[in-house]
């Protein structure tokens, strides 16, 4: 799948809030505080539709907290955003699922004691056998339960966990939960896939097909917002990316240049305060954190140039 | 020495009493094995149901099934009343509202205000009369050994149709796609709520239903006695749990069998050391013999717990993965 160019995706210069060409959420002015600490304080953002978009920042940035605002898992103080043209501010997290954006949580969430098949079928948008008169006639709903079978057993096979079926989600390895829990999220036919850190713990081989599924959902049209920290990931599969730094988007662009924006910089050395940046050493720390070619390569230079000078 | 506790003992095991406290803990178990709500205010439930059926029948004079249907209306109302507030809260939040909710209607009913409907502390009698009026059996001794009367005879039958009733609803539930639902609440509620599944609404429909059949519950407890308010007190949701632990909180038929292992294992302990005081083998009084059968139930639920947590019942598979 190759990457949507930056051109289709903007309509403007690049920079932090610019508008996109086709966007699928539009957010104005949302902000959420816990007491005194502002968490997100997001002016406008827009994520572009049918593309795949990342995310990032350091730590304690505001990531998560922006992801549960927008999914309906916590009440923003002020803001409006839109999905889809529609209104979603105050959307409670279940109705927020429905209307086609569906996420998943950092800390993985399987549901432990029921086998893997059961949690792929609570995943579908099931209305006839969920009521609790209609659940006790299974004539009402055997025959749907039965396609949502069929199409979960197709996404088990795709996610190469059709093995473990009939396991309880319990016993599965920390990686094969995470493709558990994005197959399950695959069920109801989301036009737009939140991922928490989807690689988050994962080994390096299931990494690669993560990426592969990940991939796969543009080219069936979904549109993926996902948190990710590990830099080699975001180059690899993301059309656009968005950084936060102490709850405010600092910057968006390109993978290959937002990295080199002095904003990211400067945010990601306010992370970095306890280091000694009077140190090279120190500021190579920082460097490989941001994932940085051209900071890396300066401070290489430096390094060389040291060296060079001791001599 | 006379022996003649122990078929007595055994004939615990199919009383109305165990089958009123095998469906109390069906409903424990739609609370607790299934959707994951703890509830430790079963007995107020209970109380619920037991009062709401003799009140309307004895005081009001309502025909039989108009009782019942009370019985449930009442039960529903009490669930809407802990649920509203608290199943949008943490977990713990319900069991520390229905521990108090379940105290103060066993207070309140004591009230002497209250004594012209309620009886007060001595409570009522003559409940079930409505209920042995349509007893086919005529009067006599049945079942051998069992020495049952009629009328308990009558009100095992009932209730154990009763109980077998509830465990059809409730193994039909659990096995469509609705029980799937509630199981996912059980195991973590933020994903289900992820998956676009009104989880307040669900939580909801579980306590209404295992609060029903604790009412019902309530209602075929006072069939063979009077109502006592003190019949429902704090022990009573912890008789239920230690049920609920021995025959499997995850299990369908674990409520009948542990209901059932409960009551003898109490009456012979009973039995057994009553024959003891009084032919002086145990050095203690007669008074101290009836707390020591609790005793003994207290502590073969802590075995339980540590050695067969799942229940006689359970999979073991189920301890194993559990989060």
């Amino acid at each position: 799948m190759p990457k949507t160019d930056v051109n289709e995706l903007i309509a403007g210069p690049v920079a932090p809030g610019v508008p996109k060409k086709n966007p699928i959420v539009v957010a104005d002015g949302v902000t959420r505080s816990f007491g005194g600490f502002t968490a997100v304080n997001v002016e406008h953002v827009e994520i572009p539709a049918n593309a795949i978009t990342a995310l990032i920042g350091p730590n304690g940035a505001g990531k998560t907290t922006f992801f549960n605002l927008l999914t309906g898992f916590d009440k923003p103080n002020e803001g409006r955003w839109t999905f889809l043209g529609q209104q979603q501010y105050g959307v409670p997290a279940h109705k927020v699922a429905r209307r086609g954006m569906v996420r998943t949580f950092q800390l993985t969430k399987a549901l432990n004691l029921l086998s893997v098949i059961d949690n792929m079928l609570l995943g579908a948008p099931q209305r006839a056998g969920e009521r609790f008169f209609a659940s006790l006639v299974p004539s009402i709903w055997r025959q749907q339960e039965e396609s949502l079978t069929e199409k979960a057993d197709e996404l088990l096979k795709k996610f190469k966990l059709d093995a473990k079926r009939e396991d309880f989600a319990g016993s599965l390895s920390g990686g094969q939960r995470k493709l558990l829990e994005m197959a399950r999220a695959l069920m109801s036919d989301p036009k737009m896939v939140m991922l928490d850190e989807p690689m988050a713990g994962v080994n390096p081989a299931l990494t690669q097909s993560l990426l592969g599924h990940i991939l796969d959902l543009k080219k069936e049209g979904m549109t993926v917002l996902f948190v990710e920290h590990d830099m080699h990931v975001v180059r690899e599969i993301a059309d656009w990316v968005i950084v936060m730094a102490e709850g405010r988007i600092v910057a968006e662009g390109s993978p290959d240049t937002v990295m080199d924006d002095p904003a990211v910089i400067e945010a990601y050395l306010g992370a970095h305060h306890d280091t000694d940046l009077g140190d090279v050493r120190g500021q190579q720390e920082i460097a490989k954190d941001m994932e940085s070619d051209l900071i890396k390569h300066e401070i290489e230079e430096e390094i060389e140039e040291e060296a060079a000078d001791g001599r | 020495m006379d022996f003649n506790f122990i078929p007595l003992a055994f004939g615990e095991a199919i009383s109305p009493t165990t089958a009123a406290y095998a469906l109390a803990t069906i409903g424990l178990v739609v609370h607790f094995g299934f959707t994951g709500l703890v509830n430790f205010g079963q007995a107020g439930f209970m109380a619920i149901g037991g009062y709401a059926f003799v009140v309307t029948s004895l005081q009001f004079h309502w025909p039989l099934p108009f009782a019942i249907l009370a019985t449930i209306v009442c039960s529903v109302i009490f669930a809407f009343l802990l649920g509203l507030p608290t199943l949008r809260l943490r977990a713990d939040y319900l069991s520390i509202v229905t521990i108090a909710a379940a105290e103060i209607v066993r207070l309140s009913v004591k009230t002497p205000e209250l004594t012209g409907l309620t009886g007060g502390a001595t409570g009522l009698n003559g409940g079930a009369e409505d209920f042995q009026a349509l007893n086919p059996f005529p009067n006599g001794q049945y079942l051998g050994p069992l020495h049952m009367t009629a009328s308990d005879l009558w009100a095992a039958i009932c209730g154990w149709a009763l109980v077998l009733l509830a465990c059809l609803l409730v193994w039909a539930l659990m096995r469509s796609p609705w029980g799937r639902i509630v199981k996912g609440i059980r195991e973590d509620e933020d994903a289900v709520r992820a998956l676009g599944k009104n989880v307040f609404s669900y939580k909801m429909q579980a306590l209404v239903l295992g609060g029903v059949l604790g009412g019902l519950a309530g209602a075929l407890f006072i069939l063979p006695r009077s109502l006592q308010p003190d019949n429902y007190g704090t022990q009573l949701t912890f008789f239920l749990y230690t049920i609920m632990l021995l025959g499997g909180a995850t299990t369908i038929f674990g409520p009948l069998l542990g209901a059932a292992i409960f009551w003898v294992v109490l009456s012979l302990s009973d039995g057994l050391l009553s024959l003891a005081v009084t032919n002086h083998i145990l050095p203690i009084t007669s008074t101290q013999q009836g707390p020591i059968r609790f005793i003994i139930v207290g502590l073969a639920l802590m075995l339980l717990v540590i050695f067969r947590p799942q229940g006689i019942l359970g999979k073991k598979a189920e301890v194993f993965f559990r989060a």
